[in-house]
């Protein structure tokens, strides 16, 4: 998928960021990623992204921010309990699940949401820990 | 003190103590012995009161005497404020009943639900059901702030790792940690229909030794879910019991189809309600009636009686539709101490006796010379 790419493409770039430093980059990258993902999945900055693992539907903008599956009160219609004109969140993520690589990452089990990392850069952090991992990888190999 | 001997699943120093620990089991409540025995389950909802009185609750929970293992009590269930869970089982654990309380995710946060599962499993509550909750749009106070820090399935991994890793969500130990049977709910009447048996799964991934489903009018539906739950092992791994509750008219049929989030009636019911001469009594029949099909359908554990406004019908329901076979839960009665007392102050009250010595002698030798 093109999101698996782009996020090894942010990963690549990992000693740009770290040359500029993870902190200065956060403002700029906030910027994109808000636009970015604002306009193509709504996006509301929880600062912890699962796009990739509920089929590309924010599970923040359901109105209860369930982010493991639709709750009971969906209606016949497929539409929300809450707000009754808009698709369930959770109706659409199943579906797009189906077409995805790895669309058994919709049954893991997401923790509860740290409201204290709103409002920042999901795909930093991240990049931040993959390059972590890598490095600790190699670390331990060598 | 004279005693009564103590019923099945009873503690003989007192009712409202905890029951002996079993080897795998997470309670020491009675309904998760009755459900590990294999016997078939009747759980049943109280209506919670408007009112700070306890009486009123007391007297709602006695209509279930004799009939049900265990009772809900529900945490303003639909979003309509009510006297809360914690309140209600605070009242009932003291009498000795077993509840299941219930925690919607709709009012309070994380920091709040620790500490509830602490107080009500210090009180003797053996059982919590971990549900999301109806959003604030559909009570009576529309205008209230929708909390929904967690979800179901965060609340459920919440409450075991608070009982099995003795921790706090944060990591901070517990000294004694609380022994709860988890619960949790399922629809399998809403869609997407594919994705159902994969969340009942999850829920179990999560926590869920046993589930309540919504209220089920369609049958066939629940036989297709639960064929796919067999599929995937899932009855093995948790108790499953279908909700279940009479439908007063045809008119309120169409106004719960309508107005209530999540349940799902189908035209042939409302019809068979509209065609029949006494609403009331087609609607207490047609539970029966799905009862009977529901209790032979592999994997169902038991049942989950909500007969909102209808409570005085459980009794009747479950005793006709035959699913507690001869057996008989726990009621409560009074102890035989209890019983003297009742009896002697009975005697005095409505007989009119003469309590005076004097009389008492007259009236004893009067008797003996006869």
């Amino acid at each position: 998928m093109v999101y698996t790419r782009f996020s090894s493409l942010f990963l690549a770039l990992h000693p740009f960021w770290s040359a500029v430093g993870y902190a200065r980059a956060e403002k700029p990258v906030k910027f994109v990623e808000r636009q970015v993902k604002g306009l193509m999945f709504d996006c509301r900055m929880c600062g912890q992204c699962i796009l990739s693992s509920t089929g590309m539907s924010c599970p923040m903008n359901c109105p209860k921010q369930l982010r493991n599956g639709p709750c009971g009160g969906v209606r016949a219609n497929g539409n929300c309990e809450v707000e009754p004109d808009m698709p369930c969140v959770w109706v659409k993520a199943w579906e797009g699940a189906q077409a995805m690589r790895n669309r058994q990452a919709i049954l893991d089990v997401q923790k509860p949401v740290d409201q204290s990392l709103r409002e920042s850069s999901a795909w930093l952090r991240v990049t931040a820990q993959a390059a972590r991992e890598r490095e600790n990888l190699r670390s331990s190999t060598a | 003190m004279t005693r009564r001997p103590p019923q099945i699943d009873e503690n003989p120093d007192g009712v409202d103590l905890p029951l002996e620990p079993l080897p795998g089991h997470s309670s020491r409540g009675r309904l998760e012995r009755v459900l590990r025995r294999g016997e078939f389950a009747v759980t049943a909802e109280l209506n919670p009161p408007d009112s700070a009185n306890a009486q009123d609750v007391y007297e709602r929970a006695a209509i279930f005497d004799g009939w049900v293992d265990g009772i809900n009590a529900v945490d303003a269930s639909g979003a309509n404020c009510h006297m809360s869970s914690m309140g209600i089982c605070a009242l009932l654990t003291r009498m000795g009943y077993a509840t299941i309380m219930q925690i919607a995710c709709r009012d309070r946060n994380r920091i709040a639900i620790q500490g509830d599962v602490l107080g009500a499993a210090a009180m003797g509550v053996g059982n919590i059901m971990c549900l999301t909750g109806d959003g604030v749009q559909a009570g009576d106070q529309p205008g209230a702030k929708p909390v929904f820090d967690l979800d179901c399935m965060s609340l459920l991994e919440t409450v075991r790792t608070m009982r099995d890793e003795e921790k706090f969500l944060s990591g901070r130990r517990l000294t004694t940690p609380p022994a709860v049977f988890l619960g949790a709910a399922i629809n399998p009447f809403a869609p997407p229909f594919d994705f159902r048996p994969h969340r009942l799964a999850k829920k179990i991934a999560a926590g869920a030794q046993f589930v309540q489903s919504q209220y089920c009018y369609d049958v066939p539906m629940l036989k297709e879910y639960m064929k796919r739950v067999r599929d995937m092992g899932l009855d093995e791994k948790c108790f499953i019991l279908v909700g279940v509750g009479p439908l007063a008219s045809a008119k309120t049929a169409r106004w719960i189809r309508s107005n209530v989030p999540g349940v799902h009636i189908p035209d042939a019911v409302i019809t068979r309600l509209e065609g029949a001469e006494k609403q009331k009594e087609e609607g207490k029949r047609l539970c029966i009636d799905i009862i009977n099909e529901v209790k032979e359908i592999e994997g169902v554990s038991g049942i989950h009686v909500m007969a909102y406004r209808q409570e005085e019908f459980v009794a009747e329901i479950v005793h006709e539709s035959g699913v507690l076979k001869s057996r008989k839960p726990w009621k409560r009665e009074p102890g035989l101490d209890d019983a003297l007392v009742a009896e002697r102050l009975d005697h005095i009250l409505h007989d009119d006796p003469s309590e005076k010595p004097v009389e008492m002698v007259r009236d004893a030798s009067a008797t003996s010379s006869e």
